[in-house]
């Protein structure tokens, strides 16, 4: 039962509103202004917090001054000194302070914390702090954490690593049938999430000694968690409820949990609500970012152009303190050998620790650096054996049967091939780079056709959604609204409308009889955050099984009987209501069947499923100032069944645009430890000037265990785009191009590197 | 804190007139959000780079976090919440940007509206061009602007539907 | 908004005698043109504090002039009224490319040129055009009138022949016989809202009949402490043939009328290499 096809949720006298661009639930809200974000609301006698920060990337503090002329007495202060021990932000290996104590490690680390009614007083008292420290070395890059001069984590720098082995790499290579080795080595940088709204929350202490935190948050619960665990409460205790939130991109995934702790711990010292809301410079310079990556590739190729063997060293920047680095090096892993099949494989992946701000959570988590690498590898495989690039992928695709590099047997369908023919007819592929071949030598701005082809598996990696054990319930009411309780949040990418349709769907009433109840913890089951692709496909799916009891309840009752019609179902809900009392039904996830990951040995399922894709960038290089311009963009993949088209198509829009920044602008600027271009002004993120047209076409192959056959799609686009930039600008430069982003500058030098000696 | 340089600015804001006391340098934006409570300008940069702060100055697009308040002395403002007419209907571009996916994550959607509507004042009949740049200076994370200009054109549309109708 | 208000005065005369009492005070005020430069100060907690002259009440400092040998523009005329503006667009196309390149809508709508000229910036977008068009500045204080012609005025980083109680009231831009064409190019890093890395402005006269280069104007901005006219680039132009070899001087001399650095958006090896690049570009569109 719990297995059913999707179809069987259809109900045969009403249209199915998956498969349509329904209006967005809280669209009304947020184009007449009415949405609620948390810098929105004042709470009676609410202070204004800020934090005051470490200037030097590690020492010891040797004191903290409060300069002369403020009221100092009307101002909360809170230090490490207040912070109930341990002072540990709870997350994976619970090593980062809420504030620093004794030691800072990262440039920007919080250290005081400071409330006042008055906001422009207390911006004016964060100036007047200083933080006396000691400097200690500090380590900023990859190889100094690795050549362990300088040990800032741990007893070597290194956070968390991997090892996948899949048959015998190193005989590989002396064999007689292999024709090409190549060992090369590829770079991305940070990137920042750059969600509009920056980070913020409101805490209050409750009469019965509790915390209530509103803000701006992707995962309630993670929060939550953390609070609970701070101040040692009991769970019902502490309440966390999102606001409508501004953006996130996996920025508001695990910061917020730091946030909302500072701002419980002014506001319970205080005794009065704190808002606590950075500004944009703030935003920047303090929060997590993108993890920096360095992979080194050596491949092994045979006669026919099959990939023989595959030995990746794969290291991510975590910065200062763990976070997720664990997590997001283990899905840039699975990721890094690509939707090939390789024979011989070995992965060897670390993240490490230096002594930037930690990175975090973005869009991608890992698989945008690793694929980044593997594409441009690729390419530049096919260009040393003289075949197309089109050519030599289609002779390595992984296909329905075979086995990935951790053992995970593709039992869904797998079609790269169609992907990526279409994505070719689509943007003209073969007929441009003949015509750009001709007409490029009489011309300064020379053009290219660049593509990858990249997978991204939804959902938690490996065992994670298991551990989540994620929980929706539904309800219905006396007036026969129908309710989702779920901790998934909307933060633009369409939850509330998603989840509005599979409940619809699934009840056979209208899309307006369904609200969405706001993630509130204590009034929502924990459904897992909001992260990882995995609120349609994973969490979607529990909203629709939740309904359908909700619906078998009615029916067992005697309340409603099918056919039926919204109308119908409102008596039924009555009735049942008047007669039983409320009606609630929870689904608690369950893996699909077979679905198995070993932790220890660190192989099996990987993902329930991948989407696939084929993307394809044509690009401009103006020779004269290096600038690369993206001229139009084809962006084709699987992704089951498209729930919303219009969202759907507005996520892969999206992501395409912030992976052209990755791409090709955005750049953060390191000095000592710290982001030295922390202004919008300074760190380019595309405008509506830099986008070119992204023509988006989805192939629907209905995936058994996802709501109404969906997979997961946010993070897909992340994946595909800067490879297939960097093979366009290759094509055209004739340069390597192993390094994003690819700046003007970055460019030049690498095309005059020959001419200059 | 010290109010003595406080001054009276004559506001008209979203067809009202107002007058509030306030440093003569405090932004325009926080004057709107705080002393008169229309929170739907947004603040995204305070460095006029976003232009989530867009509202309209005597029908001409600004950046409000730029503005001192004293620069917006006897001048007429319209916001976000003075788009939609009091019955509840929405302006033709808050429509399309509903129907068209304009707005995800919602926090550039008022900017972006006045942002939008400023352009179709200057440019009834906007090429994409004009499109592009006329919402060059409003920054958005969430859609890649396809939606945007999806929802301009539609608007636009809507907008000469609405005339030839009349 | 890191600022703190309370250390700040703002103030609006209504006459200009006013505006000039108040600026030749002892303890003086500051000019206060569209805001879209010192307000992204004051946000940052940066602006300096103290007194501030609100001038947009001051009509001697609007409106925009077509005499018959030059176009006069009031020290607060926004980019979007040059962009309005029909002689500007024909005459000048290069300042109104300028205009168009500053900020999006909102900041052209508000940003004044006397305001982008004593900002100072190196990297501001209409001085390379106004330099190219050997644009004049009228000061002016309780003191009287004077002119300054433009590329005199910045004389180091943020350094300018203005003092204290001196306003810019106009800019003049002299009208030029037709036969000169005309090059702009601004580098910047995107398309829009962009701060320039390398920005050049070109104007070219040549005598066909005679094959050579009758006059020249290049200036740039981004490459030096201050937007800056290039005139040993010029003098290797000026009467030389149009040709490869005339170029290639040019690129040479361009190398020293320039000083570009590493910052946060560009390299100095990227600015003097484009800049160069940038003069082969427009010497060759106009050519």
């Amino acid at each position: 039962m719990f297995f059913t096809s999707f179809t069987s949720f259809m109900s045969p006298d009403m249209p199915r509103l998956v498969g349509q661009s329904v209006p967005r639930k809280e669209g009304r809200a947020k184009v007449t202004g009415q949405a609620l974000y948390v810098d929105d609301v004042t709470l009676p006698g609410m202070l204004h917090g800020v934090t005051v920060r470490s200037p030097v990337p590690r020492g010891h503090i040797r004191g903290i001054h409060f300069g002369d002329g403020l009221p100092w007495d009307e101002f909360t202060i809170v230090t490490a000194r207040d912070v109930p021990a341990p002072n540990r932000v709870v997350l994976i290996m619970d090593d980062q302070p809420c504030l620093a104590d004794e030691i800072v490690n990262h440039a920007e680390e919080p250290v005081v914390l400071l409330a006042h009614a008055d906001k422009m007083l207390v911006e004016k008292a964060r100036r007047a702090v200083t933080i006396d420290i000691d400097p200690l070395p500090a380590v900023h890059s990859i190889d100094e954490a690795l050549e362990g001069g300088t040990i800032v984590w741990g007893q070597d720098n290194i956070f968390k690593s991997f090892l996948v082995t899949r048959g015998d790499v190193d005989s590989v290579r002396d064999r007689d049938d292999i024709h090409l080795v190549l060992d090369i080595e590829y770079e991305t940088g940070a990137q920042e999430q750059l969600y509009i709204e920056p980070q913020g929350v409101i805490a209050e202490s409750t009469a019965d000694g509790g915390i209530t935190v509103r803000g701006s948050l992707q995962c309630p619960y993670y929060v939550h968690k953390a609070l609970v665990t701070l101040f040692g409460l009991p769970g019902h205790k502490v309440r966390v409820v999102q606001m409508e939130t501004g953006g996130g991109f996996g920025g508001k995934e695990e910061y917020p949990s730091l946030i909302a702790a500072h701002a419980a711990l002014l506001a319970r010292k205080a005794g009065r609500p704190v808002k606590l809301v950075y500004d944009r410079a703030e935003d920047m310079v303090a929060t997590t970012k993108r993890h920096p990556s360095r992979t080194c590739i050596r491949t092994a190729v045979d006669r026919d152009g099959r990939l023989q063997a595959l030995d990746i060293d794969f290291i991510i920047d975590g910065g200062a303190y763990c976070t997720l680095s664990p997590v997001v090096l283990s899905r840039g892993t699975i990721h890094a050998p690509g939707p090939y099949f390789w024979p011989n494989v070995r992965v060897r992946a670390r993240a490490v620790a230096t002594s930037t701000p930690p990175h975090g959570a973005f869009r991608g988590f890992g698989a945008p650096q690793s694929l980044f690498a593997l594409e441009r590898h690729m390419d530049i495989m096919a260009a040393t054996l003289e075949l197309p690039p089109d050519e030599f992928r289609r002779r390595n695709f992984i296909k329905q049967g075979q086995t990935s590099a951790v053992g995970q047997v593709m039992r869904e369908p797998v079609d790269m091939d169609q992907l990526l023919d279409r994505a070719l007819t689509a943007s003209d592929y073969h007929a441009k780079v003949k015509r750009f071949a001709e007409s490029n030598p009489h011309s300064r701005v020379k053009k290219g056709m660049g593509f990858a082809t990249f997978m991204h598996g939804a959902g938690f990696t490996g065992s994670g959604e298991e551990h989540l054990a994620s929980v929706v319930d539904v309800e219905v009411t006396a007036e026969g609204r129908v309710r989702v309780l779920a901790a998934s949040t909307e933060i633009g990418q369409g939850t509330n409308t998603i989840f509005s349709q599979l409940a619809a769907d699934a009840l056979g009433v209208e899309l307006d009889d369904v609200e969405i109840v706001q993630p509130d913890t204590a009034a929502v089951p924990d459904s897992g955050p909001t992260v990882a692709s995995r609120t349609c496909m994973v969490v979607g799916r529990l909203v629709e099984t939740a309904a359908t009891s909700v619906k078998a309840a009615l029916i067992e009752q005697g309340a409603l009987r099918e056919p039926y019609t919204p109308a119908t179902f409102k008596d039924a809900c009555a009735r049942y209501v008047a007669e039983h009392g409320p009606l609630r039904r929870s689904s608690r996830y369950q893996p699909p069947p077979g679905v198995h990951w070993n932790d220890e040995k660190y192989e099996g399922d990987a993902y329930g499923t991948y989407a696939w894709a084929a993307y394809v960038a044509e690009v401009s290089v103006d020779t004269t100032t290096f600038e690369t311009r993206v001229d139009d963009f084809v962006a084709v993949q699987e992704v089951g069944t498209v729930i919303h088209p219009v969202l759907a198509t507005g996520q892969i829009e999206g992501g395409v645009a912030q992976a052209i920044g990755y791409a090709l602008y955005e750049n953060v600027v390191w000095r000592d430890g710290r982001m030295a271009n922390a202004q919008m002004t300074n760190y380019i993120m595309p405008t509506s000037m830099d986008l070119p047209r992204i023509q988006v076409f989805f192939e629907e192959r209905p995936y058994a265990y996802g709501a109404s056959g969906a997979k997961g799609i946010g993070e897909l686009p992340m994946d595909g785009v800067a490879p297939a930039i960097a093979n366009a600008i290759a094509q055209v430069t004739g340069t390597m191009v192993c390094r994003i982003p690819v700046t003007p500058e970055a460019l030049m030098e690498e095309m005059l590197a020959p001419i200059d000696g | 804190m010290a109010d003595s340089l406080h001054v009276e600015v004559r506001l008209r804001v979203n067809g009202r007139d107002t007058v509030v006391r306030a440093h003569p340098m405090a932004r325009l934006l926080d004057v709107l959000r705080q002393d008169l409570h229309l929170t739907g300008t947004k603040e995204g940069c305070g460095e006029g780079e976003c232009g989530a702060c867009s509202v309209l100055l005597n029908g001409e697009l600004v950046n409000s976090c730029l503005l001192p308040v004293l620069q917006a002395d006897a001048a007429s403002i319209t916001t976000i919440e003075g788009l939609s007419q009091a019955a509840g209907e929405l302006h033709a571009v808050q429509q399309a940007f509903l129907t068209h996916g304009g707005a995800q994550c919602g926090i550039c959607t008022p900017g972006m509206v006045l942002a939008a509507v400023s352009l179709l004042e200057r440019h009834p009949n906007p090429t994409e061009a004009e499109i592009r740049s006329g919402l060059a200076g409003n920054l958005c994370r969430c859609t890649g602007y396809m939606r945007i200009f999806e929802a301009v054109l539609q608007a636009r549309r809507r907008g000469q539907a609405l005339e030839s109708s009349a | 908004m890191r600022a703190y208000l309370p250390a700040y005065d703002l103030r609006v005369p209504e006459t200009l005698d006013e505006a000039l009492s108040l600026l030749g005070s002892t303890d003086p005020w500051r000019p206060f043109a569209g805001g879209t430069d010192l307000m992204v100060l004051l946000d940052a907690g940066k602006l300096p504090e103290g007194r501030y002259l609100g001038l947009w009440k001051l009509p001697e400092l609007r409106g925009i002039e077509d005499r018959a040998d030059a176009v006069v523009m009031g020290a607060l005329t926004t980019y979007t009224d040059v962009l309005r503006h029909p002689t500007l667009q024909q005459d000048f196309p290069l300042l109104c490319r300028a205009a168009e390149e500053t900020g999006g809508v909102a900041t052209q709508n508000r940003g004044t040129i006397g305001g982008n000229i004593a900002n100072a910036s190196p990297a501001a977008d209409t001085p390379p055009a106004l330099l190219v068009y050997d644009a004049e500045l009228e000061l002016i204080s309780s003191r009287g009138r004077r002119r300054v012609p433009y590329d005199q005025f910045h004389q180091g980083y943020k350094q300018m022949d203005l003092a204290a109680d001196e306003l810019i009231a106009r800019i003049i831009v002299p009208k030029r016989p037709h036969r000169w064409t005309q090059y702009y190019r601004k580098v910047g890093t995107r398309r829009a809202q962009a701060i320039s890395k390398v920005c050049l402005a070109a104007a070219l006269d040549v005598d066909r009949v005679a094959g050579l280069v009758r006059d020249v104007r290049i200036a740039l901005g981004s490459v030096s402490p201050t937007p800056v006219r290039a005139r040993q680039a010029e003098a290797a132009l000026r009467r030389s043939a149009p040709d490869a070899a005339g170029l290639r001087n040019a690129q040479q001399a361009l190398a020293r009328d320039i000083a570009p650095i590493d910052d946060l958006r560009s390299t100095a090896r990227y600015r003097l290499h484009v800049a160069q690049s940038l003069l082969a570009e427009g010497f060759e569109t106009l050519v």
